[in-house]
C-alpha cells in the first residue's frame, strides 16, 4: 500500500488510476495529487496509524467495509490524535525547493495581490523570500519569465495562452494559476472630448492599449465593434505601455486608451483626461492580469510553487475585502511599488473616485479580486485572438484553456484561504448584452459583423 | 591674460543661468484659476485638475527642494525597487566602466595589430564600416534573447558601443606613425617588440586616448537609455520609474546628475589624454 493513498476507502486498491473524476484528465490528476503536499502528508499520516493498527491490510479493509469510513475515523481519533500528528508531520515536510524568489511586475493595481503579498507578509508567511521586481513593460516581463530571470510573474491574462500557442513570441508551456483581478480598468478619454460621449463620433481617434495580447486590446476593439466602428479601419489602436500613457494623453498624441488602473484615475487627478466608462460596463466580471509561471516551474518546483500560489490567493482573499482596501492603498502606493499619489490608489480601490468630469462616483466593485480562473474565460480570449486575427487556423480551445488557466489548485486553496471556489471551471456570461457559450467558440465568432477573419 | 578679463566667462556663465532661471520661472507661474469645483471632488484630484486645467511643468523652487532630498540622502534602500539616487548612480557607473574596459581590453590590441597590418586593415575594413554606424540599442533585443540575463546585456551594449571608436583610433593612430620615427628605429636595429612599446605606443597615445574619450562618452549616453529599456536599476530605471510617476521634478534631478557625471567621466580622461600628450 502507498504512503499517500487514502487509507480510508475500502474499495481503493491503491492503483494510479483517476478515481476522484474531479479532474478534466489523468494529467491533471496526479498533477493535483503531487501538489497537494498537505493532503498528502496527512494520508501519509493516516495511513502509518491505520498500518500500526491493522498490520494486515485483509483486516484493514474487512473493518472499514463494516463500519464505514467515517466512523473508523472517529473510532481511531479517539485512541490516537490524528490531528496532532498532521500538524507535526507538516512541520517538517513539504519542504520547498526554493525559498528565495524574483517575481516580476508591472506598476498597476491589476497587480494588487502580488505587491501586497511583499509588505503585508504573505509570501513570508509561507516561508518565501520574494522580492517583487518593478518592471517596464509587457513584453520585457514576458522575456525575463522565459529566460528564468523571474520564477513568476504578473502578466495578462490572454500572455499565457499567447506563450503557450506560441503567438508573438517562442512557444513554451506557460500556465496560469490565477486570475489577479476583475474588472478595474476604463476607457478614458482627453479632455478635448468631453462632448464626444457617443462612440459612433470617435472615426480617427487614436487610442493606446498596453499591448496586443491584453483584455484592454480585446475590450476596447469589442466596445467599438458593437457600436459599428471597425477597429482596424476607424481607429488607430497602438500599443503603449502603461507609464506612457498619462504623457500621451497630455501631448495630445493620442485620443484616449483603454488602460488599467491608475493610469485613469492618474489621468483624471493631473487634469489630462475624463474617465468615459469603466470596465465593467462592457463586460461585468472580466479578468484582467494573471499570476503565471511556466509549466516548467510548475512542474520541477511542486511545493515552492504551491506556497507561492498559497501567499497569491490569500492575498486575493484579503484584497477582496472592502474593509482591507484602504490599508493595501497605503501600502502599495510607495515609491517602492506603484510610485503614485496615495490618493489615486485609494480611488481605485474603494471604487469612490472623481471622474474628470466635477463627479464623483461610489462603484465599490470598481475593481475586485476573484482569483478563479475560468476556463470559459480562456476560450473567450481565444475567440477574440482569434477574431482579431492573432492566431489562425484551428485550435483546440478545450484542451488549451485547461492546459493553461489551471483550475484545480486554485480551487482548493480558495476553500483554505475563506473563499468559495466554482464547483464548475466553466460558465456562460454575457459582454455587452451579448451572451458567450464556451461550448460554441466558432459559432460565436461568426456572429459578429465586424471582424478580421 | 588680464585679470578683469578672467571674470568674464564666467560672469556670462552666471548671467546666462540666470536668465534660463528666469525665464524658466515665468513660464511655468500657474494661470489664474478659471473653474472652481467643490472642495469633496478636488481632495481626490491634483491641484491642477481641482481648478480645471493640468498640472504644468513645475518650477525650478520645486525642482531645487527634491534635488536637496536627494543630496541629503542618495544612498538610502528602501527595497528592490526604490533606491537612492547615489545608488542608481552607482550602478550605471559600474556598468559603463565594466563594458568599457572589456572593449578597452579587445580594441586597443586589435587596433594595435590592425594598425600595424595594411593587409588586416583592409581585410577587417568592410565589418567595421557595417557594425559601427549600429545604433547600440538595436542590440538590446539579440542580447537579451541570447545572454538571457537583463545586467549582462546592459552590459554588452556597453561594451559593443565603446568598442568602435577606440578600435579606429588606434589602428588610425598606430598606422600614421611618422615614418620617420620607424625609420630610425629600423637604423638602430631596435626589435619589432621593442619599436612597438616604445615608439609605435607612445606616439599613438594621443590618438587612443581620443578613442577612449569618445567611447566613454558614448557609453555613458547609451546607458541611460539601455536602463530605461531593461529597468532594475540604475540612473536610467530611475527616470523611466520617475516617468511613471509623472514627477517632472525627478526627472529634471536626474538629467542634471546625467550630465554631471557624463562631464566628470570625460574630464577624467581629458586629464589622461593631456598626459600622454607630446610636442613634435
Amino acid at each position: 500500500m502507498s504512503a499517500f493513498d487514502n487509507p480510508f476507502d475500502p474499495n481503493n486498491q491503491l492503483s494510479q488510476g483517476c478515481s476522484c473524476g474531479q479532474h478534466a484528465n489523468q494529467a491533471e490528476h496526479d498533477h493535483a495529487k503531487a501538489m497537494d503536499v498537505r493532503d498528502l502528508e496527512d494520508r501519509a499520516v493516516e495511513g502509518a496509524i491505520m498500518r500500526a493498527v491493522f498490520p494486515h491490510d485483509e483486516t484493514r479493509r474487512h473493518f472499514l467495509k463494516a463500519v464505514g469510513a467515517g466512523t473508523a475515523l472517529a473510532a481511531l481519533s479517539t485512541l490516537f490524535p490524528f490531528g496532532v500528528a498532521k500538524e507535526a508531520f507538516a512541520e517538517v515536510g513539504g519542504k520547498i525547493e526554493k525559498t528565495k524568489l524574483k517575481v516580476g511586475f508591472i506598476p498597476i493595481t491589476c497587480a494588487t495581490p502580488i505587491i501586497m503579498a511583499h509588505p503585508l507578509g504573505f509570501y513570508s508567511k509561507q516561508g518565501l523570500d520574494v522580492e517583487v521586481v518593478k518592471t517596464a513593460g509587457w513584453a520585457l516581463v514576458r522575456d525575463k519569465a522565459i529566460s528564468k530571470e523571474y520564477d513568476a510573474a504578473h502578466m495578462l491574462s490572454p500572455m499565457p495562452l499567447a506563450i503557450s500557442l506560441g503567438v508573438g513570441s517562442n512557444k513554451i508551456p506557460w500556465t496560469m494559476p490565477a486570475v489577479e483581478n476583475i474588472n478595474g480598468q476604463a476607457i478614458t478619454l482627453a479632455m478635448k472630448h468631453k462632448d464626444k460621449r457617443d462612440p459612433k463620433d470617435w472615426k480617427g481617434f487614436k487610442f493606446a492599449v498596453p499591448f496586443d495580447f491584453s483584455m484592454h486590446n480585446y475590450l476596447l476593439r469589442y466596445y467599438l465593434a458593437e457600436h459599428g466602428l471597425d477597429p482596424d479601419k476607424d481607429v488607430q489602436i497602438r500599443s503603449v505601455p502603461p507609464p506612457e500613457m498619462v504623457a500621451n494623453l497630455r501631448a495630445d498624441n493620442i485620443d484616449g486608451f483603454l488602460a488599467p488602473d491608475p493610469v485613469n484615475q492618474r489621468a483624471v487627478f493631473d487634469g489630462v483626461g475624463f474617465i468615459h466608462i469603466l470596465s465593467k460596463e462592457i463586460w461585468d466580471g472580466h479578468p484582467c492580469c494573471a499570476f503565471s509561471a511556466s509549466k516548467e516551474f510548475v512542474t520541477t518546483m511542486p511545493n515552492t510553487y504551491q506556497a507561492l500560489l498559497k501567499a497569491i490567493i490569500e492575498a486575493t482573499a484579503y484584497a477582496r475585502k472592502q474593509e482591507n482596501r484602504k490599508e493595501i492603498a497605503a501600502a502599495i502606493a510607495t515609491p517602492n511599488y506603484l510610485n503614485q499619489p496615495v490618493t489615486v490608489v485609494e480611488q481605485v480601490l474603494t471604487g469612490t473616485f472623481a471622474d474628470g468630469l466635477g463627479g464623483i462616483h461610489k462603484v465599490p466593485d470598481r475593481i475586485d479580486f476573484d482569483p478563479f480562473p475560468w476556463q470559459s474565460f480562456a476560450i473567450w480570449i481565444m475567440t477574440q485572438m482569434k477574431r482579431w486575427g492573432q492566431i489562425k487556423g484551428d485550435i483546440d480551445y478545450q484542451k488549451v484553456a485547461s492546459e493553461v488557466f489551471l483550475a484545480t489548485d486554485a480551487t482548493r486553496l480558495m476553500k483554505e484561504a475563506g473563499l468559495t471556489p466554482p464547483t464548475s471551471n466553466s460558465k456562460k456570461f454575457f459582454v455587452m448584452k451579448k451572451e458567450f457559450d464556451p461550448a460554441l467558440p466558432e459559432q460565436y465568432i461568426a456572429s459578429f459583423p465586424i471582424r478580421s477573419v | 591674460m588680464d585679470i578683469h578679463k578672467r571674470w568674464h566667462a564666467p560672469l556670462l556663465s552666471v548671467i546666462i543661468f540666470g536668465l534660463f532661471l528666469g525665464i524658466w520661472y515665468l513660464a511655468t507661474v500657474p494661470k489664474e484659476a478659471a473653474v472652481i469645483v467643490d472642495e469633496e471632488y478636488a481632495k481626490l484630484v491634483g491641484a491642477a485638475a481641482a481648478t480645471g486645467s493640468k498640472t504644468a511643468v513645475p518650477n525650478p523652487t520645486a525642482v531645487a527642494v527634491k534635488l536637496w532630498e536627494h543630496i541629503k540622502d542618495p544612498f538610502y534602500d528602501r527595497g528592490t525597487n526604490d533606491k537612492g539616487i547615489g545608488i542608481q548612480l552607482g550602478y550605471s557607473i559600474g556598468r559603463v566602466l565594466v563594458g568599457f574596459f572589456l572593449a578597452a581590453v579587445l580594441a586597443i590590441p586589435l587596433g594595435f595589430v590592425i594598425g600595424m597590418s595594411p593587409l588586416l586593415y583592409k581585410a577587417l575594413d568592410p565589418f567595421i564600416q557595417v557594425l559601427k554606424p549600429i545604433s547600440p540599442l538595436a542590440w538590446m533585443p539579440l542580447a537579451l534573447y541570447t545572454i538571457q540575463d537583463s545586467n549582462t546585456s546592459s552590459i554588452f551594449v556597453i561594451f559593443i558601443c565603446s568598442l568602435w571608436p577606440m578600435l579606429i583610433n588606434t589602428a588610425f593612430g598606430v598606422a600614421s606613425v611618422r615614418k620617420d620615427w620607424l625609420n630610425v628605429a629600423r637604423t638602430l636595429e631596435v626589435s619589432p617588440l621593442r619599436t612597438a612599446f616604445q615608439v609605435i605606443l607612445p606616439a599613438a597615445a594621443p590618438t587612443i586616448m581620443t578613442g577612449m574619450r569618445i567611447s566613454v562618452g558614448i557609453a555613458w549616453l547609451v546607458i541611460v537609455a539601455a536602463e530605461m529599456l531593461v529597468g532594475g536599476t540604475g540612473i536610467g530605471y530611475f527616470v523611466w520609474n520617475e516617468w511613471n510617476n509623472l514627477s517632472i521634478s525627478n526627472i529634471i534631478n536626474a538629467i542634471l546628475l546625467i550630465g554631471l557625471v557624463g562631464m566628470v567621466l570625460d574630464a577624467i580622461l581629458n586629464r589622461l589624454a593631456k598626459a600622454v600628450t607630446y610636442k613634435e
